[in-house]
């Protein structure tokens, strides 16, 4: 039933958590993810520390996509940017900059490095639009890797066979364990979470889903497209960053195949599948993009009873799954998961009245 | 205040302007009429700036801005609304509304992202003036958190006048504002127009097919056909002109 919803200032009507519902939510949240911290096993801990990384970047990606409406199949750039420029940073600096403040050094760094990238392989946006746009995008990911891989650069990063990570420290707190990288994680994708929310309530976010709707509509108020959606690259691209530098931290050794076109696409995937244009649309699409393997590793173990023979299946099960799965939700739910969750919350609201 | 200087304005072969010069008086409606494909929707393009003219001026406040973008137009204070609306669909009428005051907030990305602060202030400050200055004198205040989707074309056609009035314009240019209206819903935009222009003092240009209203409403009245500007005048003195009455009804027999 609806409750909670006089509003008697314009501060509580623009408020987040507008209504009880979402208060509900989001604070249970918080209280299951404490817990998940201090008594989930390892297993569970690593799981949750991927989706948490995944969803940074995925928030990043929908500021783009889902907001903006630009396509960019070349996000894992960023991640990797991200996790190769802290990496890099960390053994650079050691000696001069103090290690507990090397965190807070690097991590800003590889953020604002992202960013000026971003505007960079945002430069086509201004001339051209969908697919174009991404085959576009799509270049920065393959030349970014190839940077990576060259024997010229190894010495810094390491080559194709990678490069071991430092791990985060916090002011003297060595977050050395995955448990303590899962607080990090959380705490700093809830923030990205809560920003990227901040960010569509205010001038810029308009503006960004001004560009996405109708383009020219959004400069007759007064939008520069060619600002905002440079905004859009360099912000988005920024979130990578972030998620890059988590993901150094957490992994003991990066690669760069790990950042390679299956990255980029999986970012995309997760936001289609969770509903792009909305905040919780990442959540949802982050959670079952992680979770569809580890799901189908315990159906086959099942049904082949843990034969040995059998798991070479399981990689190419999981592929044909996740195009299902994007299949599905393209023709079924183009909005995605957040658009189910939608419909039920409003049914709740109007229960015991006909759904409608 | 907007003055137009023998604009040229032609697409390949076709001459879709051919020497237009009329001014708008501050605070006073200026119509221009004339019947399908005269060239009324491609002045508007090229005042608001989507069109580059081959010659001629556009004049806003005695400042030559023929050259600027659309968007510096529109910070100016140049509003306009379209004929096919150009609302932006996934939002709610409130935030399409917001999105007027683009160019009055100060707001940059870093205080976005962290909202409270300097990004609220000013948020708030938008909300309150949206809703007494634009929602409540438009009477949306019923749907303000409606997508557009749900809404009527008539109440479609409000919220993009209200998105205009949320630029606070000087000059506000307005295509076929009750094009497929009924008479109701007609009557009603026209009192909405007249109480913009004596509330606020607007200056507003109008481009309109309905002809009563146009004569009512409007105190100077520009005519086009084929690109030409035929006639200008008082609503008397064109609903008089022989040159205006051939172009619509066809020359007598």
């Amino acid at each position: 039933m609806i409750n909670g919803n006089l509003k008697a200032t314009y501060a509580a009507d623009e408020r987040v958590l507008n209504n009880s519902y979402k208060q509900a939510f989001v604070y249970g949240t918080m209280l299951a993810l404490a817990f998940f911290a201090a008594f989930a096993n390892e297993y569970m801990i690593l799981i949750a520390c991927k989706m948490g990384i995944l969803l940074i970047a995925v928030v990043g990606v929908n500021i783009l996509t889902g907001y903006t409406g630009l396509v960019s199949l070349g996000h894992g750039a960023f991640v990797a940017l991200g996790a190769y420029t802290v990496t890099m940073l960390d053994n650079g600096l050691t000696g001069i900059i103090p290690n507990q403040f090397m965190f807070f050094v690097v991590v800003p760094i590889a953020i604002a490095v992202t960013a000026l990238i971003g505007v960079l392989v945002g430069l086509p946006s201004l001339r051209v639009k969908g697919l174009y746009l991404a085959v576009a995008t799509l270049a920065a990911n393959f030349i970014v890797i190839f940077l990576i891989e060259q024997d010229a650069f190894a010495p810094w990063t390491g080559g194709v066979v990678g490069i071991d990570t430092p791990d985060a420290n916090l002011l003297g707190w060595v977050l050395d364990t995955n448990r303590e990288m899962f607080i990090l994680i959380s705490v700093v994708a809830f923030t990205s979470l809560l920003a990227a929310q901040n960010l569509i309530r205010t001038r810029v976010g308009r503006a960004f889903i001004a560009i996405r709707d109708r383009d020219y509509s959004a400069e007759i108020l007064g939008i520069s497209l060619l600002r905002y959606k440079l905004t859009s690259f360099a912000l988005s691209a920024a979130y990578c960053g972030l998620a890059g530098a988590m993901f150094a931290f957490f992994y003991s050794r990066i690669l760069p195949e790990q950042f390679e076109l299956d990255l980029s696409l999986e970012l995309v995937a997760a936001l289609i599948v969770g509903g792009m244009g909305r905040t919780m649309g990442p959540v949802f699409g982050v959670m079952v993009i992680v979770m569809m393997p580890e799901v189908i590793k315990v159906f086959a173990a099942y049904f082949t009873g843990g034969d040995a023979a059998s798991a070479r299946y399981i990689s190419p099960l999981q592929e044909i799954a996740f195009g299902l799965l994007l299949v599905f939700f393209l023709l079924k739910e183009p909005l995605g998961i957040n658009h189910i969750t939608d419909r039920i919350l409003r049914a709740a609201n109007r229960w015991p009245f006909a759904r409608g | 205040m907007l003055k137009i200087e023998d604009l040229h304005l032609s697409f390949g072969g076709i001459k879709a302007l051919q020497g237009i010069s009329f001014e708008a008086k501050p605070g006073e409606i200026t119509g221009v009429i004339g019947p399908n494909g005269a060239g009324k929707t491609s002045l508007f393009n090229a005042i608001s700036g989507f069109y580059k003219p081959d010659r001629g001026k556009v004049y806003f406040e005695g400042r030559d801005i023929t050259d600027l973008s659309p968007d510096k137009r529109a910070e100016l204070g140049l509003a306009r609304t379209f004929q096919n609306i150009a609302l932006f669909r996934g939002m709610t009428v409130l935030d399409n509304i917001k999105l007027g005051g683009h160019t009055r907030l100060k707001t940059n990305v870093w205080q976005a992202l962290r909202y409270f602060g300097k990004a609220q202030k000013e948020e708030l400050e938008l909300r309150r003036d949206i809703e007494e200055r634009v929602i409540d004198f438009l009477e949306i205040d019923h749907i303000r958190k409606y997508p557009i989707t749900m809404l009527p074309y008539g109440l479609q056609k409000r919220v993009e006048l209200g998105r205009a009035l949320a630029m606070q314009p000087k000059v506000l240019m307005l295509d076929e504002p009750v094009a497929g209206m009924n008479r109701e819903e007609t009557a009603d935009m026209a009192r909405f127009i007249l109480d913009v222009q004596e509330q606020f003092g607007t200056t507003i240009l109008l481009v309109e097919h309905d002809m009563h209203m146009v004569m009512d409403i409007c105190s100077h009245i520009v005519v086009l056909n084929f690109g030409q500007q035929i006639a200008s005048g008082t609503p008397a003195e064109v609903s008089g002109n022989e040159d205006v009455i051939e172009a619509y009804l066809g020359a007598a027999a």
